[in-house]
């Protein structure tokens, strides 16, 4: 940033789940302020999000939730450049409530009005504690709605090379907790009790998409814990929920780390960043970290308050996009699946 | 005082501006569209003609009514994010108006009953019973979630005309005719007033606002009527439960 420039500052709000956020963003790397108003103990008598419940809340909180980000970061509305939100994907009744407000906020505020992708926020959270992190890099985005290899060829500019053809990788760890007992949300819990286990315990299936090597899919990996722990009960044999949850975790971290392996050397890149939920998942990152240095390859990620959904991350690719003059209309409406560099003006 | 009105609880999508001296009240403007449901792509925009045809300057605006529920849980999530959106950003007060009484206010100074009906869809209704004085809303029966046929039982009891509005009107009209109330007194109002107008909100705004009855936006939410219905299927679960055990 040369001296001479005004610093750009970004609301951001982020509503398409069940976090509702705000945060204030300086130059798209320094966060100012980032506030977060969780819902997942209210999920959990649910075993999940239920959208309408969600939407509830989001709206109930949005505005303390903004209000706290302002004044955290010491700013008011007027000396905010723009307003970014999530616009897709995600629940579409939870978007509506971040839109909605948004719009209304950068009108009577005569802020411009930048919708930003989901995935691209989560991309995103990786500049801001790695400033050194500049595109071109290739980025694995795993979370509870999303499993995507995504190849960033500039900011804001990314080609989908992979995806799942089935759940999500955060999705199967929800399915997969709940199924041995340990509830919801699945990944921070399967993720704890794999310490005590051996994850070669049980040889659950590694599923390779045919003729799409980049490509994931899960469902089978979950079937076959649902399976395993169906044989035992009819045996009468005891399981081990830790040697269950470790042999399942590294089944899905295996097929994660070797397709994006097979796109490190496929595109040649030095740098890969991983992004969403799932993150932080430690043995995730353990198995990244070990496979990237031995192909010389520099590995990012987010602490894990920037893993999970929040709205910092939105206003990091916001600015991205204010740069790059993108404006939206007060007409903007949520986009349930909106796909990753798809672009509604 | 002015009064900016927001109404998206149903099909209509509906924005006003409104304002009185103390003595004498106008409608500045009023935008009302019964067309396709997209309020999100809709509402502000049509905020955005009004502001720009009216030469309203949004800070002059002393608070935002809004048609705050029941309805389409979605269109009320529009209009009350859109109003808590505004009522941020210009620091100023909502004013949550029950849809039902907006409605009911579209046939201010009637003699007849008034009674709005929007479908609520599994066999139910949102409704209320309402008359006037003047001027003044006198509200009868308080807006409830109740089925068509007990909405009947409710409105035996009146000797005068019952006027019906709303876009329960379609739905129910044979058999509050024929079969509920037949041999009644009733009407359906004509097109010009038989759906929402947030002109009768922003007119429903100017006396809450005079009598203080308003919030900050922060606190603002809808008053959906209902819960969700995993909320309710959860409830349902946990009474069989306790019935079970009781036995």
């Amino acid at each position: 940033m040369m001296e001479d420039q005004k610093d750009v500052l970004i609301l951001a709000i982020e509503s398409s789940c069940d976090e509702t956020a705000a945060a204030v963003v300086k130059n798209g790397r320094t966060v100012l302020s980032n506030v977060i108003s969780s819902q997942i103990a209210l999920h959990t008598l649910y075993g999940g999000v239920v959208p309408e419940i969600a939407s509830r809340k989001h709206i109930e909180k949005i505005n303390q939730v903004i209000e706290a980000a302002l004044s955290e970061a010491e700013v008011t509305l007027s000396d905010v450049d723009a307003i970014g939100v999530t616009y897709g994907p995600g629940l579409v009744g939870a978007l509506l409530v971040g839109v909605a407000e948004a719009k209304a906020i950068a009108y009577a505020a005569k802020k411009p009005l930048i919708g930003v992708h989901h995935i691209e926020g989560h991309i995103a959270a990786n500049f801001i504690e790695h400033s050194e992190l500049k595109p071109p890099f290739l980025s694995l985005v795993v979370s509870g709605g999303h499993t995507h290899l995504v190849r960033v060829k500039d900011y804001g500019k990314f080609d989908i090379i992979g995806r799942t053809r089935d759940d999500a990788a955060g999705e199967a760890f929800d399915k997969v907790a709940r199924a041995i007992g340990l509830g919801y949300p699945g990944g921070p819990k399967i993720d704890k009790v794999s310490r005590e286990g051996n994850p070669e315990a049980i040889v659950f299936p590694r599923a390779h998409v045919e003729d799409a090597p980049y490509d994931f899919s899960f469902s089978g990996v979950k079937s076959a814990v649902l399976n395993y722990i169906n044989g035992c009960r009819m045996k009468g044999e005891e399981y081990s929920q830790a040697d269950i949850a470790a042999s399942f975790q590294k089944a899905v971290t295996d097929v994660l780390v070797s397709n994006a392996m097979h796109a490190v050397s496929e595109f040649k890149v030095d740098k890969f960043a991983i992004a969403g939920g799932v993150a932080s998942n430690s043995a995730l990152r353990q198995a990244m970290r070990s496979a990237c240095e031995k192909r010389g390859v520099r590995l990012y990620y987010p602490s894990p308050v920037y893993c999970t959904d929040n709205a910092a991350m939105i206003g990091v690719a916001a600015y991205y996009e204010y740069i790059a003059g993108t404006r939206h209309g007060w007409d903007l409406n949520a986009v349930p699946n909106l796909k990753l560099g798809e672009r509604y003006e | 005082m002015r009064i900016l009105a927001l109404d998206s609880s149903g099909l209509v999508a509906s924005v006003a501006v409104a304002e009185t001296d103390g003595k004498e009240e106008q409608l500045i403007a009023e935008y009302t569209v019964n067309y396709k449901k997209t309020h999100s792509q809709t509402l502000l925009p049509m905020l955005d003609e009004v502001a720009k045809m009216t030469e309203l300057d949004m800070e002059s605006v002393d608070a935002i009514a809004v048609a705050a529920g029941p309805g389409s849980f979605t269109g009320l999530r529009i209009g009350s994010a859109t109003a808590k959106g505004l009522g941020l950003a210009l620091n100023k007060p909502l004013i949550a108006v029950p849809t039902l009484e907006g409605l009911a206010y579209n046939l201010c100074g009637t003699q007849a009953v008034v009674c709005p009906v929007m479908d609520a869809r599994r066999g139910q209704v949102y409704t209320g019973i309402y008359e006037f004085q003047g001027n003044e809303l006198i509200t009868l029966e308080g807006q409830m979630a109740i089925a068509i046929e007990e909405l009947g039982q409710r409105l035996l009891k009146y000797d005068r005309r019952i006027v019906f509005l709303g876009d329960g009107v379609p739905v129910f009209r044979e058999i509050l005719t024929d079969q509920l109330l037949a041999g009644k007194d009733i009407s359906f109002a004509p097109c010009n007033m038989n759906r929402q107008r947030a002109a009768s909100v922003a007119a429903l705004g100017i006396r809450y606002y005079r009598d203080g009855k308003f919030e900050s936006a922060a606190e603002h939410e809808p008053d959906y009527l209902r819960v969700s219905q995993a909320e309710r299927e959860r409830r349902e679960r946990r009474r069989q439960l306790q019935d079970e055990a009781s036995y």
